[in-house]
């Protein structure tokens, strides 16, 4: 008999521009799915050491203790702000923000709305769970019309609180916006191509192209009042209809690199 | 170098660029919008950053980016705009990051107008935003004192980690007068960046800024440390000019344009033979408390003049300790008081001091 030499092949770990720290996410939420898409991305490429985060104020509020690369803090909304600032004394620098629907959407609309006009060299995470987490449950600006939260008790009233912002609609609409698409985490699948936008933002952040963001459908749980399974298919049956996934604006060198 | 005619609010702007200011984030906001101007067109002939943001809230908040790569970092604004800013800067001192911040003040509160006043003392001395913090405060009274003490912002603000705001008004900012700018200094290298400062996690461990202590214990010892910190500054950083105080019987306590016209005011009284004279705190953070204390040992009557209701006016008091009497002259809403004004001040005090 010939001898066989036997071979190790490393085909899964834990990212390195992911730490050790056990995240503090609630069982079945998505911020962790969503946190090693964004560490994936960023060893492909090479850029742990020369990437900065902005963390928000939500959930994810300790996203700098669970990704190993230099981060900062925002106030709540200002991370759009805060990255513009680091990234035009940075130009080299990998810079990217990760935000709630409050984050980005209420408070911070202002920010995000202007880096994406001014067409920011930075990165945006928007993870959407048309709710406020961290804070207990309250009303989102992507709340669902019916939907009830702590601060909407009799659900969603169109007339009294307006209707849900769709912000990859709006800030597509921008000449500075580069790469602007919404993708969803209830499934593999469907996480599978959220990877594939991920790491294409933060192309396109290398390459020079203008403002990116990936808007990410996520669950919550513990706020929603469901269980890990059932909020995954409330994210295909009633967000989706709201927020529909797809491409809402993309560069034209874009489309020409995956052309060649 | 030699005197220029400079008006204020471009000396102070040119000054930070001689500081070696790389990245001015502002807004336009009347008294003071000539500075942005001045940065939008100087900052890219030498390659440094500027922009203006959509808001004081957005600019202050590229300041605080900008200030966690260990850059100098810079932004200017008036009243309503400064306003905006608390939220920011209560962040920044919560982050220990050095920030200079320029406040041109105006009429107010709420809209106000445009016009020169001293009313935001209290908010930019005692801190403004929320929290344990303080704001190390210089206030000039010249074109020249401006540009002097925003290049020295610069470096105090590095020196302690802390915000420092030069305190000016609207008068300061619009006036011209002769000056001299220091020489260019070049922005720093990327290689002499602090290091605390945010470069990338590369042949070391990643670094945090953040403001966030979730555990009591662990914000009390951060607020301890901002303390110790405070009491340091306040061992170094006391300015203040005293004129004619050695033989007052009565002294004027006033800072800025106000305290400018109270010097005329002292020369007229002095031309009469009153025994007056002037002390004027540069440093509003950290107060003079112990320069007023000991010319309260000595004077019969404190007089504070200033563009306001009267905020600096507490701190005179504090410091006095009910030693003499004070009493206070203050015109508000933009109006500038005339030296004639206060000297009719002086003069009443005189006679009450000599009853």
């Amino acid at each position: 008999m010939t001898d066989k030499k036997m071979t190790e092949s490393l085909i899964f770990a834990k990212p390195e521009s992911l730490t050790e720290v056990s995240t503090h996410y609630c069982p079945g939420c998505s911020h962790g799915v969503a946190h090693r898409l964004i560490a994936e991305a960023i060893d492909e490429m090479g850029l742990r050491e020369n990437t900065v985060g902005v963390a928000p104020v939500g959930c994810s509020v300790f996203a700098y203790n669970y990704f190993n690369m230099d981060f900062c803090e925002a106030a709540h909304g200002r991370a759009p702000a805060m990255a513009t600032g680091f990234k035009r004394v940075n130009p080299d620098m990998n810079v990217f923000t990760y935000q709630g629907d409050g984050d980005l959407a209420s408070i911070g609309a202002a920010e995000i709305l202007h880096a994406a006009g001014r067409g920011e060299m930075i990165t945006v995470i928007f993870i959407n769970n048309a709710i406020y987490g961290m804070t207990g449950g309250q009303m989102a600006p992507t709340t669902l019309p019916g939907q009830i939260t702590t601060s909407s008790p009799l659900g969603r009233d169109i007339e009294t609180h307006g209707f849900p912002l769709k912000m990859c609609e709006i800030l597509s609409q921008l000449d500075g916006s580069a790469y602007i698409v919404r993708r969803s985490l209830h499934d593999a699948a469907n996480i599978r191509k959220a990877k594939k936008a991920v790491r294409q933002a933060f192309e396109v952040q290398r390459q020079g192209l203008g403002f990116s963001m990936v808007e990410l459908l996520s669950n919550c749980p513990t706020n929603w009042g469901m269980n890990a399974e059932e909020s995954l298919e409330w994210i295909g049956e009633h967000m989706i209809p709201m927020f529909p996934l797809g491409d809402f604006k993309v560069h034209p060198a874009i489309v020409e690199s995956k052309k060649g | 170098m030699a005197k220029e005619l400079l008006k204020g609010n471009v000396a102070f702007a040119e000054a930070a660029i001689r500081a070696g200011c790389e990245a001015y984030y502002g807004y336009p906001i009347t008294p003071q919008t000539e500075a942005l101007e001045h940065m939008a067109k100087r900052m890219p002939e030498l390659g440094r950053v500027f922009l203006q943001a959509e808001s004081e809230v957005a600019a202050i908040n590229m300041v605080y980016g900008a200030a966690c790569a260990g850059v100098r970092v810079m932004t200017s604004s008036s009243s309503p705009g400064v306003s905006l800013m608390m939220e920011g800067l209560s962040y920044i001192a919560g982050s220990e990051v050095p920030v200079v911040l320029v406040d041109v003040m105006r009429g107010g509160p709420g809209l106000g107008n445009i016009a020169p006043s001293q009313g935001d003392y209290n908010q930019i001395v005692k801190g403004g935003g929320h929290g344990d913090y303080r704001i190390i405060t210089l206030a000039p009274a010249t074109i020249q004192e401006l540009i002097d003490l925003t290049v020295e912002a610069f470096d105090i603000a590095e020196k302690y980690l802390a915000i420092v705001a030069v305190l000016a008004d609207g008068s300061i900012g619009q006036m011209m007068e002769p000056a001299e700018l220091p020489p260019m200094q070049e922005v720093r290298k990327r290689e002499d960046r602090p290091a605390w400062a945010l470069t990338g996690a590369k042949d070391r461990p990643p670094q945090a800024i953040s403001s966030i202590y979730i555990d009591p214990a662990e914000e009390e010892v951060f607020n301890l440390k901002l303390v110790e910190k405070q009491k340091e500054i306040e061992a170094n950083e006391v300015r203040y000019r005293s004129l004619l105080l050695e033989d007052a019987e009565i002294a004027v306590v006033a800072y800025g344009t106000a305290g400018r016209i109270a010097q005329s005011a002292i020369k007229q009284a002095r031309d009469e033979g009153i025994k007056v004279g002037l002390l004027r705190p540069i440093s509003l953070y950290p107060f003079p408390f112990e320069a007023i204390a000991e010319v309260a040992e000595k004077v019969k009557r404190i007089l504070v003049v200033e563009m306001s209701g009267g905020q600096m006016l507490d701190d005179v008091r504090l410091a006095v300790e009910g030693k003499v009497p004070v009493d206070f002259y203050g015109r508000m809403g933009g109006m500038v008081p005339l030296p004639d004004e206060v000297f009719e001040q002086i003069k009443e005090l005189n006679e009450k001091a000599k009853a």
